[in-house]
């Protein structure tokens, strides 16, 4: 996170266009956008609530849960989708015992899937959290999520959702 | 000794580990007296990480270079003088030595990628001492603005987000029109997926697009810019950031640019995940802070675009082109590439293909070439089937005719679109019918819901590819299918609609026998569609440890541990949970 989200409020001075960055803001600090946040950049901007809400529906970053420590974003673009994206998908929901958009009820990990993240060439690809991994197999990922679940626990008592994923993100 | 080792640190190569080569090199190099650097994607992905060592002009390229690898090209290269011939993959200047890769690059012409994986794209000084603002400084010291837009249009350059309309006269439409304040916008939405150009250029090259930006500035009338980046691009949003910073501080962003009078300055507007903010009205919305649903036109952006003034609005790579033009001038440009196609395209080359990376090469070059020439043919030694090109608004074009040339006449005339240069190579496992079904699925969850065709249109032919995925299809599908198409292109708004259909439309057009197949023989010719294959264990691949037998949730597989295992038909219900849970491929679907 590079700015407080309260300093960014603070700092808006009216000018056109600053819902979207206000709503990244938010995002960035509570790792969703709570109701609270909602009602406080309607307020701050002068933008009916619903409209604050109907903006945060209509792009696919924001989100209105808290999420996981650690998002997996498994990419479904042209090139991981003919290269078997799909297996990938198949073994996480597996592994983790969870549904593409859910959380763990541990609130380690949430599964997300993402049109391109762009890295074509080493399909099938996924992002945790900021970190790429590319060439995938089945096998792979369920390597990698137990390597993270062991890291996890062996670092510090898991806690629950929003605040951690910013940290994990930061 | 004067040796300098540079690393690959575009998105390619990070995640193909190149901050751990990186961190050995600089571990290895303290007190050495060598330079270790970051450098952008020289396009070759598919050898990520990449090295290159440095010494008296010659370039030494290494291709997967592991943190090992990276010690012992520092033991013997940059220690010892001796080049590591058997990891080398393209040498520049060196004679006599001959990399793996050299035949890559051989095809191509490199003026949008001129810099990438050549200069750090956090360094300034190395950008200007690449010629870098040497464009900038001409265009706004030697030309008035009637001459940059002149130039601009002898060269030819057209539009390289995927319409191909002249930049040129895109500039002259935006300068006609008077206003106090007038926006640049720049299109860095790359939503198409796979393509990955624009992340590429932004990535290792930031300073080529904002120059392009400032001269486009003082073309028009220029008084603020924006560059609208997708969220999903962190590392481009960083290196843009430090970019724009620079150039603030070295007097090409701000207030009266080295002294022309020019006052102009750029903003970052990250995207939040829509994927018709490509499509420049909707993008001017998201700006704008509001949900990104396109308006009509007329009026046109270059009238009443962003905040209802006079806009112009290109994508990343059309501005890139714009610096190298000033500089080596319109006709060096226009001897490049196709009568009506000048210059250079950058595609994208992934999906089947075995050297899956960034190429840059003269319009015209045939899809045939770009393939097998620069892209090393089809992975795994398969068959070539098609290219998808233009993403989900793009098509399929088949092998068949392959010797179709890559230019803005020849692609609209396959069904495909030239599209921003996404080029995913297909194979005979790819069915063409869920590739219609991908494509449909994507745009059907994009669609902004503004326009009832492609709202709930795109809804109905997705259900209708569902249905023939599944075995369930029927005879009147494909005309319905094509019925549906023609309405939505005709009742849609924006883009988005009116291309949605292409996927469906070009594989119904070059591949009816594989929706024939799964409507009247319920067969999927490629194996690839779950419901219609059978499942089975390749006795020779299997080691028989059992773990697709656990996982199998109806018990349809058995066998004695150690030896391969069976898969009873009549009880599999073709989850696919055996094949994500087996390490050694030995499931088989056909």
């Amino acid at each position: 996170m590079d700015e407080n989200f309260n300093y960014r409020l603070w700092r808006y001075d009216g000018a056109q266009g600053e819902l979207i960055p206000l709503l990244q803001s938010a995002q960035d600090h509570f790792g969703y956008i709570p109701r609270r946040a909602i009602k406080y950049i309607a307020d701050v901007t002068g933008t009916p609530e619903a409209s604050v809400y109907g903006v945060i529906t209509f792009y696919s970053q924001f989100r209105l849960q808290p999420m996981g420590r650690y998002v997996i974003r498994v990419c479904d673009g042209t090139a991981c989708h003919v290269s078997s994206s799909r297996m990938l998908i198949d073994a996480i929901e597996d592994e983790l015992s969870v549904e593409i958009g859910g959380t763990t009820s541990d609130g380690l990990f949430t599964l997300t899937t993402v049109a391109c993240l762009g890295c074509c060439s080493l399909a099938p690809v996924m992002m945790i959290n900021d970190e790429t991994h590319g060439k995938l197999t089945p096998a792979a990922v369920r390597k990698i999520l137990r390597e993270i679940r062991r890291r996890d626990a062996a670092s510090k008592p898991p806690q629950a959702g929003g605040e951690c994923a910013r940290e994990a993100g930061a | 000794m004067n040796r300098k080792v540079v690393v690959g640190m575009g998105t390619c190569g990070l995640s193909a580990g190149a901050q751990a080569v990186y961190d050995r090199l600089r571990e290895l190099s303290e007190g050495s007296g060598c330079e270790v650097s970051v450098t952008g994607c020289i396009g070759m992905c598919f050898r990520e990480p990449v090295v290159e060592v440095r010494s008296e002009g010659r370039r030494t390229v290494y291709g997967d270079v592991s943190a090992e690898r990276a010690a012992e090209i520092w033991r013997r290269h940059v220690l010892g003088g001796e080049p590591v011939t058997e990891w080398i993959i393209k040498t520049f200047g060196e004679e006599g030595v001959a990399g793996s890769e050299e035949k890559f690059l051989a095809k191509q012409r490199r003026i949008v990628l001129r810099n990438c994986g050549v200069i750090d794209p956090e360094s300034i000084d190395e950008y200007e001492a690449a010629g870098g603002y040497s464009a900038l400084r001409k265009a706004l010291l030697e030309m008035s603005p009637a001459q940059i837009i002149e130039e601009v249009k002898a060269s030819g350059l057209r539009g390289r987000g995927g319409a191909g309309f002249p930049t040129g006269m895109k500039w002259s439409f935006a300068a006609g029109n008077p206003g106090p304040v007038k926006y640049i916008v720049c299109n860095a939405d790359e939503g198409d997926p796979g393509a990955f150009m624009d992340r590429s250029v932004l990535e290792s090259d930031p300073h080529s697009v904002l120059e392009g930006m400032i001269i486009a500035a003082r073309a028009i009338g220029g008084t603020a810019g924006y560059i609208y980046c997708r969220a999903e691009y962190p590392l481009a949003i960083k290196r843009l950031t430090i970019a724009i910073e620079a150039a603030r501080n070295r007097g090409y962003l701000g207030r009266n640019i080295l002294g022309s009078g020019l006052d102009f300055d750029l903003k970052i507007k990250q995207g939040a995940g829509a994927f018709v903010c490509g499509e420049e009205t909707a993008l001017f919305a998201s700006i704008e802070g509001e949900r990104g649903m396109p308006r009509i036109r007329p009026p046109f952006p270059a009238e009443k675009g962003l905040w209802q003034k006079p806009t112009n609005n290109n994508n990343v790579e059309t501005y890139a082109n714009v610096p190298w033009i000033i500089t080596n001038g319109a006709a060096a440009f226009a001897s490049v590439g196709t009568e009506k196609s000048r210059g250079t395209k950058v595609f994208a080359l992934a999906g089947r293909v075995a050297k899956g990376g960034l190429a840059e090469v003269p319009m015209g070059m045939t899809i045939n070439e770009l393939v097998f020439d620069v892209g090393g043919g089809i992975k795994e030694g398969r068959a070539f089937k098609a290219v998808q090109m233009g993403g989900p608004s793009g098509g399929c074009i088949p092998a068949a005719m392959g010797d179709t040339p890559v230019d803005f006449e020849s692609i609209p005339r396959t069904g495909a679109i030239m599209g921003s240069g996404g080029m995913v190579v297909l194979d005979e496992t790819t069915c063409m019918v869920e590739m219609a079904r991908f494509f449909l699925e994507f745009t059907q969850n994009e669609s902004c819901g503004k326009c009832t065709f492609c709202r709930i249109g795109t809804l109905r032919m997705l259900e209708i590819l569902e249905r023939i995925t599944r075995g369930e299809g029927t005879p009147e599908d494909i005309p319905r299918l094509e019925d549906l198409a023609v309405k939505i292109k005709e009742a849609s708004l924006c883009g988005l609609g009116q291309t949605a259909p292409n996927p469906v439309l070009t594989t119904i057009r070059y591949f009816r026998d594989e929706y024939e197949a799964h409507i009247r023989d319920r067969r999927c010719p490629a194996g690839s569609c779950l419901a219609l294959v059978t499942f089975s264990i390749d006795g020779a691949k299997c080691v028989g440890c059992g773990l697709c037998a656990k996982n199998c949730p109806v018990g349809a597989i058995a066998g004695e541990k150690g030896k391969p295992h069976l898969i009873d038909t009549s009880k599999c219900v073709k989850c696919g949970r055996c094949i994500s849970s087996c390490n050694f491929g030995a499931i088989l679907r056909s």
